[in-house]
């Protein structure tokens, strides 16, 4: 809601400055967004009249102007505008005026010609950023007057940012009464004579159903000139208020809607076949809009119409061919008030957003709609001539304004400070509320022209904004004190977080949407979540795995020369399985170049699979994780794993395939993991065991085995070979190459043996290792001699 | 016994000269060992009277003690040496960088949610957390906007499909809460939510912190005092000035906007109020009985602020130039 503030100090004018009133403004819940001068500080700018133009003797390019200025005697102006003509009226700057940019004019000699002032362009006067040539005014403009005073400029444009709940403040009126609320000062409503009628006639107006439009009020004005130029200080009040201007009809019902928050809408009645209907539109009727854009309509939306066809959008929209020309004669004015249901987001439907609809979906003032008839009748009578017919007014049930029961005691309890009974009287006569004091319980009835009180609450909404929130304390809430559970079998977030970053690896915050293809690339995700509404294409799906925002956040680094690049990012991941949306929280990472940053005492080694897997492994641990070879469309086929506890799939870690890895331009291959972060969550709460009092036997076993058979093969058969005394296997060597044939490596395992009880013994160790021995037998390995 | 008295300044002189413990090991014998020329006068002794034996006795061994003493020194004193010696070539460039891996960081806006947390912790606040695509219910009608709210179109909501948004803000997560449990509730729901917008100080993913509290004897007031505590805690500054004016939620009545003074000005920090009686209603909160106050502030405006981050752009991109400042 943007307008001027002059028009609203002619309703109410508080003793305040711009910048005080605009703070009582915002402090009351209608925040000023701007408050902007109408023109930049100048001063000494007249209008003058251009008596004569002769060449100047010494320059091709400028004249010698004689300028009245309402002063007995001219004065010489030289002027280089090509536009300077005999009889133009325009701007002049006078000796000592002051212009934008500080600007100073003053009695010069041009080319030898004295000149006694400037006439000036608009860009000159700051008002505009182009012209070619001088500002011509109207031949009406007042000679000698201010230009100040003569457009009226000394007027700031105030722009309020106004919540869906404050509809009574989208007219000037409105705004007026809730600044004479808060200020104290007297609120001057215009005066609204109701227009007797020139002839008598009336369309018919029918409302199918009442309850979408309580209230029609329409009149035919006949006779009128709506060629006639709308009067200037209409004009300036709509280009201040931002609103573009039409033709004089369309422009008063505009003004009105501005000045009372009414919108309203003029019909050329010669185009008008029978009455007027409001109603339902029917399936697939359609209209053409005002702008030229056809809409196809259905049940849910209310229009007006006549006997023949749709003729707008209620409350939206005017539709094309029956909206007012400048030859229009007759005019059918239109005030009504839509119920705000009917209207609420059917402009939104057709991709539109009017100030009618902006209006009426939140609610207009219904005890002043027949009042706005009267007044846009007024002005287009006085303005267009013509006659005006009777009202028709179609009535039904208004909004309920029941009585809201307001108690002193609940004020206190709920702003936290105690009003008195007389203080909260007050605050509700100045908003101009009707109610009944009983004891410490008031009985309010909201205006009509407010649609967001119902409830006790919102009238201690009313009392707090008046009281001000300024003037509520700010207090330390007192409350039982009682401890926030603490689960030690979850580890929270902030410390799994803190072992990556012990790491090394940097944390980042990618968008949960990407691009579909990488979803279909990176995760053989062929149908990914779809946005209805994506904000660009590379933000189309919602992604699948992390590893779409690590790999390019990776990208984005290495295009900037960083040498090496270790990320990590908990976020959740999307899937829809059925109807159902699962939402993953997940923690992943990638690591690319050396493992160790450059230094002086490493060789730079290139991370690899089993650095990162080591890094996966702190991170879980002391938890025990299997992997189990798989592949993964991102991912090496020969280096990559499902991350496995117990029987379930916890992620997945690999090299990028090396097909990636060329097509993202990257110089070594990167290595990812990526995880439920549920699974890294979960941990138990340590039980002591008795600490073996004997020390352990320590057995190696080196063993020959095939290529194709894995370590954890291996480790899995001693394991569940459940050989007594084993206390652990570890694999502490693997070699291939002299003495090892091809195809063959050798993996050695280191073996401890303990017991609590005693020593062992070599007759009670030797058992032990022969069942070893004999399972990796089993798996193919032979013991190395 | 001038004899005795020349063996131990011989001793101990020769002693003194040398610097290599083998060399003193052979220069001892030829004073203590089997042929030494103390050990000789010892022998010698079995020649003398009784009457005499004694006190020559007595003498050789207060000379063999000072020897020996003398050697234990010298034996001492080049073992310091050698060990000094081998210290001196042990020595390290001190200066020279360590070894191994280096540390990583925390994104900003991590950095910031857990400070964030920490400071309502210490008040009892518990952390809880929702979807992120949400049904349209939560997002919007059981927080009292319902369809066709001019509410709705101020949120520039995602849509994934006719019943599911990504969440606008993390307001839903209350009514999931209050669903679960009773009051007394105090939580706060930090996470990412979602708008259809991006420019310099708008993007279409960011991060929202939720606050709750519901009991019996909270009051607006109180939240002006727990919003006021807990900017003045995060920006540690005392003075911090926080003004709260009113607005318009549909989920929060009376509702406020809270702003911060910041270089002579005010900047908008969230938005809060006390919880609307039909969100209560919603959960089957007595709203006689009980009263509550919510807000909700914006992670990345309150990260900008503390670390002087002017385009919320950067929080996004991954650079390690930017995301390196805040290890």
């Amino acid at each position: 809601m943007k307008f001027s503030e002059n028009w609203l100090r002619s309703w109410v004018n508080p003793e305040l400055t711009s910048a005080e009133l605009g703070h009582v403004l915002t402090m009351a819940g209608l925040e000023v967004e701007a408050l902007e001068a109408v023109a930049p500080a100048f001063n000494n700018v007249v209008v003058a009249e251009v008596l004569s133009v002769t060449k100047h003797p010494d320059a091709d390019r400028l004249n010698v102007c004689q300028v009245n200025v309402g002063e007995a005697e001219p004065l010489t102006i030289v002027c280089g505008a090509a536009n300077v003509a005999v009889g133009i009226k325009v701007p002049c700057a006078r000796i000592g005026a002051v212009l934008p940019g500080d600007f100073k004019i003053k009695q010069a000699r041009v080319r030898g010609v004295s000149s006694s002032g400037m006439l000036c362009s608009a860009v000159e006067l700051g008002l505009a950023t182009e012209s070619d040539g001088l500002w011509l005014f109207h031949v009406d403009a007042p000679v000698g007057l201010p230009v100040r005073q003569y457009l009226e400029l000394d007027d700031q444009l105030i722009t309020l940012k106004l919540t869906p709940n404050r509809s009574d403040c989208s007219g000037i009126k409105g705004i007026a009464r809730e600044v004479a609320a808060l200020t104290g000062s007297s609120y001057q409503p215009i005066k609204i004579v109701e227009q007797p009628a020139g002839f008598s006639g009336q369309l018919q107006v029918v409302v199918e159903d009442k309850a979408d439009c309580p209230l029609y009020c329409g009149r035919l004005v006949r006779g009128v000139n709506a060629a006639v130029v709308t009067p200037v200080w209409i004009q300036r009040r709509l280009e201040r208020s931002g609103l573009r201007l039409i033709n004089v009809v369309v422009d008063i019902t505009n003004y009105v809607m501005m000045e009372l928050g009414q919108p309203m809408h003029a019909f050329d009645a010669a185009t008008l076949a029978g009455g007027i209907m409001v109603r339902r539109a029917r399936k697939d009727e359609t209209l053409t809009l005002l702008g030229g854009q056809a809409v196809v309509l259905d049940e849910e939306v209310l229009v007006i119409a006549d006997d023949a066809r749709v003729l707008a959008l209620a409350g939206i929209m005017g539709g094309a061919g029956s909206g007012v020309e400048t030859t229009t004669q007759d005019v059918f004015l239109e005030a009504a008030f839509f119920d705000p249901d009917a209207i609420a987001g059917r402009a939104r439907r057709f991709g539109l957003a009017t100030d009618s609809s902006f209006r009426f979906e939140r609610g207009v003032d219904f005890a002043a709609t027949r009042e706005a008839l009267e007044r846009a009748t007024q002005l287009l009578l006085a303005i267009c001539g013509g006659k005006s017919g009777d009202i028709s007014e179609v009535a039904g049930q208004m909004p309920a304004r029941t009585a809201i029961t307001l108690r002193t005691s609940r004020v206190a309890r709920v702003l936290g400070i105690a009003l008195e009974c007389g203080q909260i009287a007050e605050l509700l006569n100045r908003l101009q509320f009707d109610f009944v004091m009983d004891g410490d319980l008031f009985s309010v009835v909201p205006p009509s022209f407010r649609f967001d009180l119902s409830i006790e609450s919102d009238l201690i909404e009313e009392v707090a904004r008046l009281h001000g929130y300024d003037a509520i304390p700010a207090l330390a809430p007192r409350a039982a004190l009682t401890m926030l559970p603490y689960s030690e079998s979850q580890r929270p977030l902030a410390r799994i977080r803190q072992v990556m970053v012990a790491r090394d690896y940097q944390e980042i915050v990618s968008y949960a949407f990407v691009e579909e293809q990488l979803e279909i690339d990176l995760c053989g995700n062929d149908h990914p979540i779809a946005l209805q509404n994506p904000i660009a294409s590379n933000m189309a799906v919602m992604r699948s795995s992390l590893i779409g925002g690590l790999v390019g956040a990776l990208r984005f680094n290495l295009n900037r020369k960083q040498p090496r690049v270790r990320l990590f990012e908990t976020g959740a991941c999307f899937s829809k399985v059925g109807a159902e949306y699962i939402q993953t929280q997940r923690l992943s990472g990638i690591a690319y170049g050396s493992i160790l940053p450059e230094q002086w005492g490493a060789a730079a080694k290139p991370v690899d699979f089993y650095d990162v897997k080591a890094d996966l492994e702190a991170l879980f641990s002391p938890l025990a994780l299997r992997f189990v070879a798989a592949s993964h469309p991102a991912l090496h086929p020969g280096r990559s794993a499902r991350v496995v506890i117990g029987e379930k799939v916890v992620g997945w870690i690999g090299e990028l395939h090396p097909h990636w890895q060329q097509q993202y331009d990257m110089a070594q291959s990167a290595t990812w993991f990526e995880v439920e972060l549920d699974a890294l969550t979960q941990t138990s709460v340590p039980r002591l065991c008795e600490i073996a009092k004997f020390l352990p036997v320590r057995r190696d076993l080196a063993v020959l085995v095939d290529e194709s058979v894995s370590a954890q093969t291996l480790m899995d058969a001693m394991l569940s070979a459940k050989a007594a005394h084993v206390q652990e296997v570890v694999l502490f060597d693997v070699y291939r190459g002299r003495g090892v044939e091809s195809g063959k490596k050798s993996l050695a395992f280191r073996v401890s043996l303990q017991d609590t009880q005693k020593t062992l013994t070599d007759t009670e160790i030797e058992p032990c290792i022969a069942l070893l021995v004999d399972v990796l037998n089993k798996q193919g390995a032979q013991l190395r001699t | 016994m001038e004899q005795l008295q020349q063996i131990q300044e011989q001793a101990l002189a020769q002693f003194a000269l040398i610097g290599d413990e083998a060399e003193l090991e052979q220069v001892k014998a030829k004073y203590l060992g089997k042929e030494g020329s103390l050990t000789a006068l010892l022998k010698g002794l079995g020649k003398l009277s009784n009457e005499e034996r004694p006190a020559a006795g007595a003498r050789i061994n207060l000379v063999k003690q000072a020897i020996e003493a003398a050697l234990q020194q010298r034996r001492d004193a080049l073992a310091q040496a050698k060990l000094a010696e081998k210290l001196a070539a042990e020595s390290l460039d001190v200066t020279l960088p360590g070894r191994g891996i280096s540390c990583g960081g925390l994104h900003p806006v991590t950095r910031t949610m857990e400070r964030i947390e920490h400071l309502f912790h210490s008040l009892g606040f518990a952390v809880s957390s929702g979807p992120e695509i949400e049904h349209d219910f939560y997002n919007f009608t059981a927080l009292n906007i319902p369809e066709n709210h001019p509410a709705r179109a101020m949120h520039d909501t995602f849509y994934i499909d006719p019943e599911h948004v990504l969440r606008t803000h993390t307001s839903p997560v209350q009514v999931r809460y209050m669903e679960e449990n009773q009051p007394p509730l105090k939580i706060i729901s930090p996470g990412r939510v979602y708008r259809v917008d991006s420019d310099a100080t708008h993007s279409p993913m960011f991060h929202q912190v939720e606050g709750l509290w519901v009991d019996e004897h909270v009051s607006f007031a109180n939240l002006k005092g727990v919003v006021q505590d807990f900017l003045q805690r995060f920006f540690e500054q005392d003075d911090l000035q926080v003004r709260f004016r009113p607005s318009f939620f549909p989920f929060t009545e009376p509702s406020a906007e809270m702003d911060m003074s910041w270089r002579g000005g005010w900047l908008e920090i969230g938005g809060c109020g006390m919880v609307h009686p039909n969100v209560l209603k919603h959960v089957n909160i007595d709203s006689e009985k009980y009263l509550g106050f919510a807000f909700g502030l914006g992670v990345e405006r309150l990260a900008m602020l503390r670390y002087g981050v002017n385009d919320l752009r950067q929080f996004y991109e991954s650079d390690l130039r930017f995301l390196k400042q805040f290890n």
